[in-house]
């Protein structure tokens, strides 16, 4: 996209500009979030999975400032074409970010009952996935600040390492309650918490379309995108 | 959107559904402009302007002041002929009618193709006469009867008989702006006009009114071919289905309504549709 010059009402090229920026602040406590329950998890550190939760409200707040200035703007300024993607994309990427930020929290909360359990080979597995995860929500988010679709159009397909990487964890956590009933529990935590990093890549999935539309104007639709076959039970 | 749940391989996802642009396709050409320049003495204000404009629909012409137009659109029912040192050159058919030939009467082509203007100009006669004059001078009704007709049906098209059926006898120039404007919409249409051109027909007006009036040009657009020249970007996109972008005399961009103001091609569109133009 070819840089921006301003608009004659200078007022309203600022307001855009603190939408965005806004927007990635937001992304990266949702980012941090994900990293440090992943940590709290591998450590089973209860105090930063504890902070962790309460980073959730930030996320939240954002979103509420976010969402109320675009009623404004919307009402204000009535923005066109680049623009009007541009504050509807920024709408739609906060309340993804939003699920993100509630999901992380998830996987936070569970390092409490997963304390003490012996299943360090499984997280292994979700601190992997984890990474993978947070990759791709640093380079959606680096596509959208950089308004580049070539970058969001591979998170968009890179999805299918997360799905895979989903899979295995499934039938590596499932091996293992089958193993010891004793371990269901864990296993029952381990499973929501593999699904709620999946989630996470399905959002950033939809962040990349979200980034492609507001940047090309063209939608791109799930249908085309390549995705990893689902496990039989 | 991703996948929200558990799905078997192979199995498409919920797809974005696109909604298509306005299909006109089924839409004739009802105005072809072709290869139009127009000259005041020895500045040229229009260059080179080709469009075809679709019948049943609304196309609006939308740039910055002095963009050139309106002095387009008074090609279409050659009201630049009234200017001394306009000249036009190219050719504009309608129903594939060259619109310039010597032997098109200028007053009978501006029957077939009414005008609307900024300022509601309501002729200083009575309501009745200010619809029935159109008719009367070209001849239209073969009795009192059938003008008396002819005033409702085109009073009640333009959404004011209601308000105006009690006091008919009165002076048109009576009424409010809005109203005033809408009787000028009801006296273009009482000839049965093909094509309606509105001048910034709600500049004048309030919001109330020019809500009123948009409605009215989406209920004529079933019937007539409307080309409207428009300052608001918003009224462009709510009322029209094709937009055509001028800026210095020339046709930058001119497609899909919902095209231009989501997506336009022309970095000189976007600059001024979102504000960043000059």
């Amino acid at each position: 996209m070819r840089p921006m010059t301003s608009h004659i009402v200078s007022a309203f090229s600022e307001e855009l500009e603190q939408l965005s920026a806004d927007i990635l602040r937001m992304g990266g406590v949702a980012e941090t979030m994900i990293d440090q329950a992943c940590q709290a998890l591998v450590r089973g550190d209860l105090k930063l999975a504890e902070e962790t939760s309460e980073m959730d409200d930030v996320v939240d707040s954002i979103e509420v400032d976010v969402e109320r200035r675009i009623t404004r703007l919307l009402a204000l300024r009535n923005p066109m074409a680049t623009d009007l993607r541009a504050v509807i994309a920024a709408l739609k990427v906060a309340s993804e970010l939003e699920r993100v930020g509630d999901l992380s929290k998830n996987i936070a909360k569970r390092v409490g009952p997963l304390s003490g359990a012996d299943v360090s080979s499984a997280i292994k597995g979700i601190e992997r996935m984890g990474t993978g995860v947070k990759q791709q929500l640093n380079s959606v988010l680096n596509s959208y600040s950089e308004a580049d679709s070539d970058l969001s159009l591979k998170v968009w397909t890179g999805d299918e390492d997360i799905d895979q990487h989903y899979n295995s964890m499934f039938r590596e956590v499932l091996t293992y309650m089958m193993q010891d009933p004793g371990l269901i529990g864990a296993g029952t935590h381990l499973m929501f918490i593999a699904k709620n990093l999946e989630r996470i890549g399905d959002h950033c999935t939809n962040i990349a379309e979200i980034v492609h539309y507001q940047v090309t104007g063209t939608y791109l639709t799930s249908s085309a995108r390549p995705k990893a076959p689902l496990l039989e039970g | 959107m991703a996948d929200t749940g558990m799905q078997t391989a192979g199995t498409p996802l919920s797809s974005v559904t696109v909604s298509p642009v306005t299909d006109l396709s089924d839409h004739a050409t009802k105005v072809d402009c072709q290869g139009i320049d127009v000259f005041y003495g020895d500045k040229q204000a229009i260059f080179d302007i080709s469009m075809a404009i679709p019948e049943r629909s609304v196309t609006s012409f939308i740039g910055p002041s002095g963009c050139g137009k309106s002095t387009f659109l008074r090609c279409i029912n050659r009201m630049n002929d009234t200017i001394e040192s306009a000249r036009v050159d190219g050719k504009i058919f309608i129903d594939g009618q060259d619109v310039n030939s010597d032997r098109v009467d200028p007053v009978l082509l501006r029957s077939r193709v009414g005008m609307v203007f900024q300022k509601p100009n309501p002729f200083p006669k009575s309501i009745y006469d200010n619809i029935a004059y159109g008719p009367r001078l070209h001849g239209l009704a073969s009795s009192r009867k059938d003008l008396d007709e002819m005033v409702e049906t085109s009073l009640t098209r333009a959404g004011l008989w209601n308000e105006v059926k009690d006091r008919l006898a009165q002076p048109g120039t009576g009424l409010s702006g809005g109203q005033q404007q809408r009787l000028c919409i009801a006296r273009a249409i009482a000839v049965s006009p093909e094509v309606i051109l509105m001048d910034e027909p709600c500049s004048a007006l309030d919001p109330i009114a020019t809500a009123r009036i948009e409605e009215l040009i989406d209920e004529l657009r079933q019937r007539f071919c409307i080309v409207i020249v428009t300052h608001s970007m918003q009224q462009a996109a709510r009322v029209s289905q094709r937009t055509a972008f001028f800026h210095l005399g020339r046709l930058v961009e001119f497609g899909d309504t919902e095209t231009v103001f989501t997506n336009p091609t022309n970095e000189r569109t976007s600059d001024y549709i979102t504000g960043r133009f000059g």
